[in-house]
């Protein structure tokens, strides 16, 4: 569904160039989630950008079949929106609210436990529940395609284990494919079918890992006792190459 | 948010007690000192302990008010102040958010405007006064301007670093549904900037009064800043005190209309 070749890209300030990516190369299958996981700073956001079509690669080409749904870091809620004028903002800005891209949302928010919210503002409601609302809010563009830009990392971590469970079972339900950046070798793991592990900047592809856990439930949390899990990590660990 | 609203349990009660006590305590304390503050006035008006001609007291304020009530000319004084104030601060506060949005829309035009910003929000806008009077002549015109004057600059510059603080990842999620520039304006720049405008509003209030006084200062034939003057010329004090007590309730009438229209409009805090 995605095809990255060769793609570099270099930014430009007063001081100078700095090349944030370089040669990138690799593809997204359907139905697949696929990790991009690296030291911080080493582009793995500038890559979404790239693949959402918010960023022009230097060089290198994007070809992306099918509509791309963006969830980033923060649930990034509007405060003075109720929940449901909240999932509808980006219905509202493509200029698609109508009776039955409501019908879709309304059935969204039933599904997923906030049609009792449907008129709370979003300091009303907890953490888990503005991260679902932010879900809906992408969802409700039916995209193809979800990019997770380090979505949970706002949260505390009993929530972030819960969240990214429920979020990865609804998108595999939906049968979306989705690109999940994240710095969390675990969370990478559990989530996905392939990582794709960046060196530091300029970002480059070192390896790509198949992932392949022997276990009866696998759902992020399920698959955590996987005996395979902790060989995985080690392994991406010692590619990462962290030093402090 | 989730209070319980059956339920209270003995303690909570006692809590619910010692707030409202509190409340109620410093609405008392308040009020005290107003009245305290009038009494003792008036009674060391009388014993001859301040000068009454010099100090004036409540009950000469009162006596003013009536006399100047009853020709009807203390209404216009009080309307004219008024309608200059209004005015003034609706054309400053409508332009500057104009100017803010045009600024916010234009990278450019706002690094062209910067120095001149400065320069403008630093120069004492008083000293404009004589140039307004003598290009617009002594009507109220240049009172108005006044009042536009030490507004606008300020509510241009506080708004436009409002909306450059908007969360830039906000204006990504809404770049990633493909937004224009217009829709990043009207969608998110505005509503998120909505408590800026209202506290720059609520400045721009007290600053039009400023500006509209100190216009009626420089040039005026009626107006409360007219009658303070013309009090102070010829030595009478009761005008004097009485325009600044009737002054400081209509400056504050305005600012509590102003919290109640922010608390209407904000109700999602």
């Amino acid at each position: 569904m995605i095809e990255l070749s060769n793609i570099s890209l270099n930014y430009h300030t007063i001081k100078g160039e700095t090349e944030a990516i370089k040669d990138v190369s690799f593809d997204v299958y359907e139905g697949e989630f696929v990790g991009v996981i690296g030291p911080s700073g080493c582009g793995k956001s500038t890559l979404l950008s790239i693949i959402a079509g918010l960023l022009k690669p230097s060089n290198g080409s994007v070809i992306v079949n099918g509509k791309v749904g963006y969830m980033l870091q923060k649930d990034h809620l509007f405060e003075w929106r109720n929940i449901m004028q909240n999932v509808l903002l980006g219905l509202e800005i493509q200029n698609a609210v109508n009776e039955n891209s409501i019908k879709n949302v309304e059935d969204l928010l039933e599904r997923y436990g906030l049609s009792e919210f449907k008129y709370h503002y979003p300091n009303q409601i907890s953490g888990g529940m503005r991260q679902r609302a932010a879900l809906i809010r992408t969802l409700a563009l039916k995209p193809d395609i979800m990019l997770l830009d380090e979505a949970f990392s706002a949260l505390d971590y009993q929530t972030r284990l819960a969240i990214s469970d429920e979020v990865w079972t609804i998108l595999k339900n939906v049968k979306k494919t989705a690109v999940i950046v994240t710095h969390d070798i675990s969370e990478a793991i559990a989530m996905c079918d392939r990582i794709v592990v960046l060196s530091k900047r300029p970002a480059v592809v070192k390896n790509i890992y198949e992932i392949h856990l022997t276990c009866d439930d696998r759902s992020p949390i399920g698959c955590r006792k996987a005996p395979e899990f902790k060989e995985y990590f080690n392994e991406i660990w010692k590619e990462l190459d962290v030093h402090v | 948010m989730y209070e319980a609203t059956q339920n209270i349990s003995k303690e909570h009660v006692e809590f619910l007690k010692k707030v409202k006590r509190k409340e109620v305590a410093i609405k008392i304390t308040q009020i005290s000192i107003l009245i305290t503050f009038f009494a003792l006035w008036e009674i060391a008006g009388r014993l001859k302990l301040i000068d009454p001609f010099l100090f004036s007291e409540p009950s000469r304020m009162i006596k003013t008010i009536i006399n100047l009530s009853e020709d009807g000319s203390l209404f216009t004084h009080i309307w004219v102040t008024l309608s200059e104030t209004l005015i003034g601060f609706a054309l400053g506060t409508f332009s500057g958010i104009v100017i803010a949005i045009l600024l916010w829309w234009s990278d450019f035009a706002s690094k062209v405007a910067e120095p001149y910003l400065i320069v403008l929000n630093s120069l004492p806008k008083i000293a404009l006064g004589p140039i307004f009077i003598v290009w617009m002549g002594n009507g109220e015109a240049p009172i108005i301007t006044m009042g536009l004057a030490i507004s606008l600059i300020v509510t241009i510059i506080s708004l436009e670093t409002g909306f450059k603080q908007v969360d830039e990842d906000k204006i990504k999620l809404l770049k990633t549904f493909g937004a224009t520039k217009f829709q990043i304006l009207t969608k998110c720049i505005l509503p998120a900037s909505i408590p800026t405008i209202m506290s720059a509003i609520k400045i721009n209030m007290g600053l039009s009064w400023v500006g509209v006084i100190t216009g009626e200062f420089l040039v005026s034939k009626a107006g409360l800043g007219y009658l303070i003057v013309y009090g102070g010329q010829v030595f009478k004090l009761d005008i004097v005190m009485t325009s600044v007590l009737i002054l400081s309730i209509l400056a504050a009438l305005m600012y509590v209309l102003l919290v109640y229209i922010e608390k209407k409009i904000i109700k999602w805090q």
